[in-house]
């Protein structure tokens, strides 16, 4: 049975790194502070108050329109989205309808297939919520406690088409977006809660499900994932999927079906009479774009002589490609492949942000593979107990230091000669089986040295020079 | 230099919910005057009810704009007046503490929404008093109490701190017993406010003159029609003659969109009203909300209770006209009806300098006598079309029908709230 083509449209809330809110100037900052401390009348609704847009975001929420390149509207309108909810304290939310500041734009991704666009729909501005903190569970949760602080955060809505084929193209997308966005530096991408998904997926002719609450870029692959699963195996069990809202249970990796009152809400729109129509055109000419990851990337391929997986992988986000560019100053290509190839599958180990490894660290440790001090296996012993410093929160030591303290300089040359030497009288069995013609032995003569200076060699330099001392003294 | 003024009024006509008994008052162009201020118009530090049950107990943590300034121009502020519950209604009945009576006739209403602000000025409590006007709320009580009363051209005044009924509808506004004093307050309060985007940068500076040589009056076939008191529009006739013989011109006109405008105000205001009231819930302020209950539950209990009988229904209404399709039959076509009353007047003051006729159909009625919603919504018949078009629109005492007040409307371009102050003035003075 042929499995069914999977259609997925993603919903992305991406809350805008301003310094104020979206409507007052309370400060965004809000993230471990006392509840309800970050607020005014304005975030608060109190009676009276009124919205006074923040110019600040709407730049921002421009620079992304600009480089997702989206059709800006001249004149775009807020509106109201009206529904009760406790922790929506002027039970509605400002946000943008029928008139929203871009639309029809498109975004590059390497897909299943190959490199594919992904149509944008639209981008608008909106307001936060506050946010419920439920004490007990759902079901029988004793109260509900709600923190205004997050109610008036800048909101940045991407909705795209459903053109993603597979949840591995959702997850790629995302990365994209999210990198795009750090470059714009109008994200913070590591801010907890700073980005939310709501996914829709089918299976073509089947029903749409609509998948919400993810809130990590991990989650989207799992959620939809899981989808995708489920619904194949309805289909294979002769059932229907229904049209239907879920939620996405982080901690368990599945999708539930939505048993809260979200459903058919009638948000009785209209445009927001205390704010004016949105007029962007000038803004929109003034509005310069930094070198976005695309650009980057190629940059890369042509300044350092990056390959190309390299460079994708190290453009990846804005923080890794400034990193690569410190450290890549004395042997682009070195520093290439040990951040690319080794760094980063440390720190992803650890669930580091690239933060973890100060730059001048590495530096050094680049220094001391680059004049052939240390092994590459002790290059990887070094790193991973820097990291294992900063995990601990102690302060890493210098490479030299490391090397110093475990004693892992390289064996020198006259080191070397002298201990194959010795390992040539003491295995006299093994060189008579290399000199018959098998191979293994001299690998296994390899390993003897390797023993004997406790690895403080290259294996594969080894090899050559072990060969050769074998085929002289033929 | 803070001086302090003791305020004990004889209140029986109950125009206050709260008064300050001991206020302190600066330097500047109104000091040691006397204001009363609207209760829906936030006062830091002194209770703000909306004449309404859910809001029993709310003292905002912040003035108004307008407060700032009249606290910045030495006035004392001596109290909060009485009110319809959030701005609606036509006569102070619908307070939720009871109505306000009229000064010149106890048996009578005051009018409304802003009849404690018009009744206080009127009985000589207080030397003026600002009001809120969405649909006349300023010009029916100064019409039906005897005063001055203008709701200013839209954006003028900040709105900043009024807690909203129908923001795309009101201005608050200056009411006082004289079109001097009216002219002075208005000029504290209007003027530029970033924190409302709607406010426009057009300050009020103006000395009122009674030159009005020259001045052409459109008279609307409409404002003299059916539901009209004949006895009313005779005395509004003779008024506008004496505007006659101090040189103004009469020009007769006619406003087509009027058989619309009272339908697209009510469509418009309420389904505002819907929206800027669904955040009274009990949760963050006013009377507190039944915790023990789901939220769902405990909200619609306390606003059930909370608010009044007019309230819900304007909020019901509201809701319906914005809802899933019935958007495009009503609210939209509100808007479109409303945009007719502006090209109304947009072409009728290509003629005329000033639009003049009664601000009511009716003298005050009496308590209790209008008790049909419907019939009540009529009376607003007359002053709705300046706030759908945010046109500026003043009430001055004209004359009297079975010993009330009658008050003369005056219309005016956008912008141009000097001229009708002027067109007032004049004809204020030559009364006297």
């Amino acid at each position: 049975m042929e499995d069914r083509e999977t259609i997925i449209g993603l919903e992305i809330h991406c809350q805008l790194d301003t310094k104020s809110k979206m409507f007052c100037g309370c400060s965004t900052d809000f993230r471990d502070n006392e509840p309800n401390t970050h607020t005014c009348p304005v975030c608060l609704g109190l009676p009276g108050s009124m919205p006074m847009v923040n110019k600040r975001a709407i730049e921002f929420a421009l620079k992304v329109a600009k480089s997702l390149n989206c059709n800006i509207r001249e004149e775009s309108e807020f509106s109201r989205k009206n529904y009760f909810y406790p922790d929506l304290d002027k039970a509605y939310q400002i946000t943008q309808y029928d008139k929203p500041l871009a639309e029809w734009g498109k975004l590059l991704i390497d897909g299943d297939d190959g490199e594919k666009e992904i149509r944008i729909t639209r981008i608008h501005l909106e307001e936060d919520p506050g946010r419920s903190v439920h004490m007990g569970t759902t079901d029988r949760g004793k109260y509900t406690l709600v923190d205004y602080n997050r109610a008036g955060i800048p909101l940045i809505e991407i909705v795209t088409e459903p053109d993603l084929r597979s949840p591995k193209e959702a997850r790629k997308f995302l990365n994209k977006l999210r990198a795009t966005l750090e470059y714009l530096n109008v994200f913070d991408s590591e801010k907890e809660g700073s980005l939310r998904v709501d996914a829709n997926i089918s299976l073509k002719g089947s029903e749409r499900v609509e998948v919400k609450n993810i809130s990590s870029y991990k989650g989207v692959e799992k959620a939809l994932t899981f989808e995708v699963t489920r619904q194949r195996n309805l289909l294979r069990r002769g059932q229907t999927i229904a049209r239907e809202t879920r939620h996405f249970v982080e901690a368990r990796g599945v999708t539930t079906s939505s048993r809260s009152k979200e459903e058919e809400n009638d948000y009785r729109y209209f445009p927001e009479p205390d704010l004016l129509p949105l007029k962007v055109a000038s803004w929109v000419d003034a509005i310069e774009l930094p070198e976005l990851p695309d650009a980057r990337r190629e940059r890369f391929v042509t300044q350092y002589g990056v390959s190309a997986e390299h460079a994708k992988t190290l453009t990846g986000g804005l923080k890794l490609a400034e990193f690569y560019e410190q450290v890549a100053k004395e042997d682009p290509a070195l520093a290439a492949t040990w951040t690319a190839d080794y760094l980063l599958g440390e720190l992803n180990y650890r669930d580091f942000s690239i933060d973890a490894m100060p730059s001048i660290i590495f530096q050094e440790l680049l220094v001391l593979i680059k004049s052939d001090t240390i092994t590459d296996k002790s290059a990887v012993e070094i790193l991973r107990l820097i990291l294992d410093a900063v995990k601990e929160g102690k302060q890493p030591e210098r490479p030299q230091e490391i090397v110093t303290r475990l004693g892992l300089a390289k064996s020198s040359g006259d080191q070397v000669t002298q201990m194959i030497e010795e390992v040539i009288s003491e295995q006299p069995a093994a060189v008579a089986d290399y000199y018959a013609g098998k191979m293994q032995a001299l690998n296994f003569l390899v390993g003897q040295v390797m023993k004997k200076c406790r690895g403080r060699a290259d294996p594969g330099h080894l090899n050559i020079i072990l060969k050769e001392n074998l085929d002289k003294k033929v | 230099m803070t001086k302090t003024l003791t305020f004990d009024p004889k209140d029986t006509i109950h125009s206050f919910i709260t008064t300050i008994p001991e206020v302190s008052y600066g330097e500047g162009p109104l000091s040691g005057v006397t204001v009363a201020v609207k209760d829906n118009i936030s006062t830091k530090g002194i209770e703000t009810t909306c004449a309404s049950r859910i809001l029993q107990g709310y003292v905002p943590p912040y003035d108004a704009h307008v407060i700032t300034l009249l606290k910045e121009s030495g006035a004392a502020i001596v109290g909060k007046t009485n009110m319809d519950e959030f701005g609606m209604g036509t006569t102070t009945e619908n307070s939720a503490f009871g109505p306000t009576l009229n000064p010149l006739d106890l048996s009578r209403v005051a009018g409304g929404s802003s009849g404690g602000s018009a009744a206080a000025v009127a009985a000589g409590l207080v030397d003026c008093s600002i009001g809120s006007d969405t649909g006349g709320s300023i010009r029916c009580p100064a019409a039906f109490c005897g005063i001055a009363g203008l709701k200013p051209t839209y954006g003028r005044v900040s709105r900043y701190g009024l807690i909203a009924y129908a923001n795309s509808l009101e201005q608050i506004g200056p009411m006082a017993r004289d079109v001097s004093t009216l002219s002075r307050l208005y000029a504290v309060i209007a003027g530029h406010d970033p924190r409302d985007a709607t406010s426009i940068d057009k300050p009020y500076s103006h000395t009122p003159s009674s030159d009005i040589q020259g001045l052409k009056i459109g008279i609307p076939d409409e404002f003299f029609g059916e539901g009209v008191n004949p006895q009313v529009a005779d005395v509004v006739r003779e008024s506008i003659k004496t505007l006659e013989s101090l040189g103004a011109e009469v020009v007769s006109c006619t406003m087509p969109s009027m058989k619309y405008a009272l339908s697209a105000y009510y469509v418009t205001c309420t389904s505002e009203a819907s929206s800027n009231l669904a955040r009274f819930d009990g949760v963050r302020y006013g009377p507190a909300i039944e915790t023990l209950k789901s939220w769902h539950d405990a909200y619609s209990e306390q606003r059930k209770d909370g608010f009044g009988k007019e309230v819900r229904r304007r909020i019901i209404l509201g809701t319906f006209s914005l809802a899933a399709g019935y958007y495009g039959r009503y609210y939209q076509k509100a808007q479109t009806a409303r945009q007719m009353v502006r090209d109304d007047f947009e072409r009728i003051f290509r003629d005329v300098d000033v639009i003049a006729g009664p601000t009511m159909p009716d003298i005050a009625f009496r308590l209790g006598e209008k008790s049909d919603p419907l019939q009540m919504y009529l009376s607003d018949i007359l002053t709705v079309p300046a706030n759908l078009a945010g046109v500026p629109a003043l009430s001055v005492p004209c004359g009297t029908v079975d010993n009330m007040p009658v008050g003369l409307q005056l219309i005016g371009r956008y912008f141009e709230d000097e001229r009708i102050i002027d067109t007032a003035y004049a004809f204020e003075q030559e009364g006297s």
